[in-house]
């Protein structure tokens, strides 16, 4: 089983040595004329006004949070999804409890209007 | 074993003689073949994903009745080719206020994203690049780096409009991951295993996507958000917020992040193949059949399962070029108020199912799991039937007082 | 030195340095990304183990959940030309100490278990370790009789038990983010 991950770390430093390598050559045959104005960051043609910021809008880190907690959750049912096939009907339960905790989570979600974009 | 019957182990068991002859340490061994695995499989993605420019454009072509690329070689072959160069001979302009290294980490986070996906992609059961016995998790993984590239691009540009596509992306990215995560659990649950090769091998009498099509559906669905495409990609919305969060991207390093898109959908394709639709095998047992013994030639399953892969990656573009897009709270409140929910609905009753028919006649059991899907969908129909019946009488209540109030103005 | 310990050596080294880069970094969204550079030193640590199922799951919560999460903080709450201050150094010597002393006691307590300096023993071939990890959670004898694996402890309260803590969590977690959104918007 090691020889999996093995495989896997040798894939991804060729993963990462595979786009590195039109890039560079890319940056050697590329043209480069730089100016002041090319080099301005894009809005719409106008001078950019104001520095880069979002305004803080809190319902982004709800979504996040939400996310986190129900990742957490699918990540402890994967474990009890391969134990089903040798456990008795009981496990089924056990599994459908954890679930209903976390629905009851997501209806007050709901319920407080916590889902909404605006 | 010989080449037919078994390529890679073959190749390696050669390779491995051979550098052993010549004194060269096992690990050293073991490197080198493992090096030239990746090499096979990454270049092989890569090829695939120049051959995809073309099918992109030419599929798009006809969805819209036009005729799409056809001057430069036969039907317009060799355009990715000149794609390729134009991006590579583009000048790169960089923003002056930009992040520097993580303006250039970006779009190679968002390849490897994609290329390590290649690595446990099963082509046939014989030719993969790691069994891995925790495969899906490994997917999600991988998604979860490519969250991480776009939030990175859109920071790293120094340009509101990219972070604010890249916010946008983000949460659309993570919120649909949810109900994706929820019915992968369904193949899992009815294959025994997490590895997407035993996926493929419990598929071989039955295709999932029979015994479960409601968790294909909403596995399509949520991977169509999950790749940024129409209907839900409202943060490269052209005529809204510019492109999103790779506006400040030119030449090879957008060609990266255009390139990895293509080659992501591709490979959502074959993922929903291996998943629902039996992968490289799936013949309903046909090949035990003496005439039909070729259908387990690995090369074979290969080309099985790539045409299911190409026909998974066609009704992606085909999704895609018939929706129009969905606007962002209608997205997430999709996700967050119906997809969910059913996807938490049909785990639970395939759950239920799966294991009290575990021991039945295999044609009770299969009937079974279909029948409760096709409840669970037609339940969900009724309630979004009788929801909307109750939206319409309201606004009709509404629109019935609005004329009562000017009558009395009048 | 085997090619296994040379490997834990360059992982454990990645770790630490990044380690050190996230608490020295100047700006904060440096520091998050160092921070994402630890938690993959450790899933690689976890993969040198053989624990393929802690890797995954240490790359989708913690690097795909936790760090967007601190990242979407921090995004949200800076300007881009922040230049957060500089981690001041001060009180150096004190805090050196307290390093030491940690160190000495968590090696203290490592390596007075027998184990210690041993090579991990080789896994039974057939042990599927994600399938006895799901019964030691779910069966109320445990993981009895799993190719290798014999604990007859259970965990299935512990896993129910998890979940309320998870909607526990979430409760906290929303109630803190909408009083900041009413205090916003009053």
């Amino acid at each position: 089983m090691r020889n999996e991950w093995l495989y896997i770390g040798v894939f991804l430093i060729v993963a990462i040595i595979v786009p590195l390598v039109p890039l560079g050559f890319a940056a050697l045959v590329a043209p480069r004329k730089p100016n002041p104005t090319k080099r301005l960051t894009y809005e719409c043609g106008v001078e950019t006004v104001g520095d880069a910021w979002v305004q803080f809008k809190a319902q982004y880190y709800i979504f996040a949070l939400v996310f986190l907690i129900f990742d957490v959750e699918t990540v402890f049912l994967f474990p009890w999804a391969l134990a089903l096939n040798r456990l008795p009907m009981f496990a089924v339960t056990e599994g459908a409890v954890f679930l209903g905790i976390l629905v009851a989570g997501l209806v007050y979600l709901w319920r407080k209007g916590l889902l909404e974009w605006q | 074993m010989n080449f037919w019957n078994d390529p890679l182990h073959f190749l390696a068991e050669q390779l491995t003689a051979m550098l052993s002859r010549w004194g060269l340490p096992t690990a050293w061994i073991t490197f080198i073949e493992f090096f030239l695995g990746a090499m096979a499989l990454i270049v092989f993605a890569m090829v695939l994903d120049i051959g995809l420019v073309w099918v992109e454009r030419k599929v798009v072509a006809r969805f819209q009745d036009r005729l799409g690329p056809n001057r430069l070689g036969p039907f317009g072959l060799f355009q990715p080719v000149a794609d390729i160069i134009k991006m590579v001979i583009k000048e790169d302009i960089t923003p002056a206020t930009a992040d520097k290294f993580l303006y250039n980490l970006a779009p190679v986070l968002a390849a490897v994203a994609v290329i390590a996906l290649w690595a446990i992609l099963p082509l046939a059961s014989t030719i993969y690049g790691a069994d891995l016995n925790v495969g899906l998790l490994y997917v999600i993984a991988a998604g979860a780096l490519g969250t991480l590239a776009v939030l990175i691009a859109g920071w790293a540009s120094r340009n509101k409009f990219a972070l604010l596509g890249a916010f946008r992306m983000v949460a659309s990215l993570i919120s649909y991951e949810i109900p994706m995560v929820i019915v992968l659990l369904v193949p899992t649950l009815l294959a025994g295993t997490m590895s997407l090769r035993g996926i493929a091998e419990a598929q071989r009498s039955i295709w999932f996507a029979l015994l479960s099509p409601l968790a294909c559906l909403i596995f399509l669905i949520s991977a169509i958000a999950e790749l940024g495409r129409a209907p839900f990609d409202l943060h490269e919305a052209e005529s809204e917020i510019v492109a999103g969060y790779h506006i400040e991207y030119s030449g090879m390093k957008f060609g990266w992040f255009y390139a990895a898109e293509l080659l992501h959908a591709f490979t959502f394709g074959g993922l929903l193949a291996i998943l629902f639709f039996g992968g490289y095998t799936g013949f309903f047992g046909l090949e035990k059949l003496p005439a039909f013994i070729w259908l387990d030639n690995p090369f074979v399953q290969a080309a099985v399962f790539l045409a299911k892969a190409m026909v998974g990656y066609w009704v992606i573009m085909w999704v895609k070029y018939s929706l129009p897009r969905v606007r962002i709270d209608h997205l997430l409140a999709f996700n967050w108020k119906f997809l969910t929910p059913l996807a938490l609905v049909v785990l639970v009753s395939t759950a239920i199912l799966h294991r009290a028919l575990m021991e039945a006649p295999r044609w009770q059991y299969g009937m079974a799991l279909w029948l409760a899907n096709l409840v669970i969908a037609w339940i969900t129909i009724e309630i979004l039937r009788a929801q909307a019946r109750r939206q319409r009488r309201h606004q009709r209540a509404a629109s019935q007082r609005q004329q009562t109030a000017q009558e009395q103005t009048v | 030195m085997t090619a296994e310990q040379g490997l834990f050596l360059c992982a454990a080294a990645f770790t630490l340095a990044s380690a050190v880069m996230v608490v020295s970094a100047r700006r904060l969204i440096h520091a998050a990304l160092w921070l994402i550079a630890v938690l993959s030193g450790v899933a690689i640590l976890y993969a040198l183990l053989q624990a393929s199922f802690l890797v995954v799951v240490q790359v989708v919560i913690y690097i795909g959940a936790i760090a967007v999460l601190f990242i979407f903080a921090i995004m949200l709450t800076r300007r881009q030309t922040d230049h957060d201050a500089p981690s001041r150094w001060t009180r150096r010597a004190p805090a050196f100490l307290i390093s030491l002393l940690t160190l000495g006691a968590l090696s203290g307590i490592v390596l007075a278990f027998p184990e210690a300096g041993r090579l991990p023993p080789p896994m039974p071939p057939d042990l599927d370790a994600v399938n006895a990890l799901g019964a030691a959670l779910l069966s109320p004898t445990g993981a009895a009789a799993y190719a290798g694996v014999l604990f007859h402890e259970s965990y299935v309260l512990p896993f129910e038990v998890a979940s309320v803590l998870l909607l526990a969590a979430l409760v906290g977690a929303i109630y803190l983010a909408t009083t900041e959104r009413r205090r916003r918007e009053s």
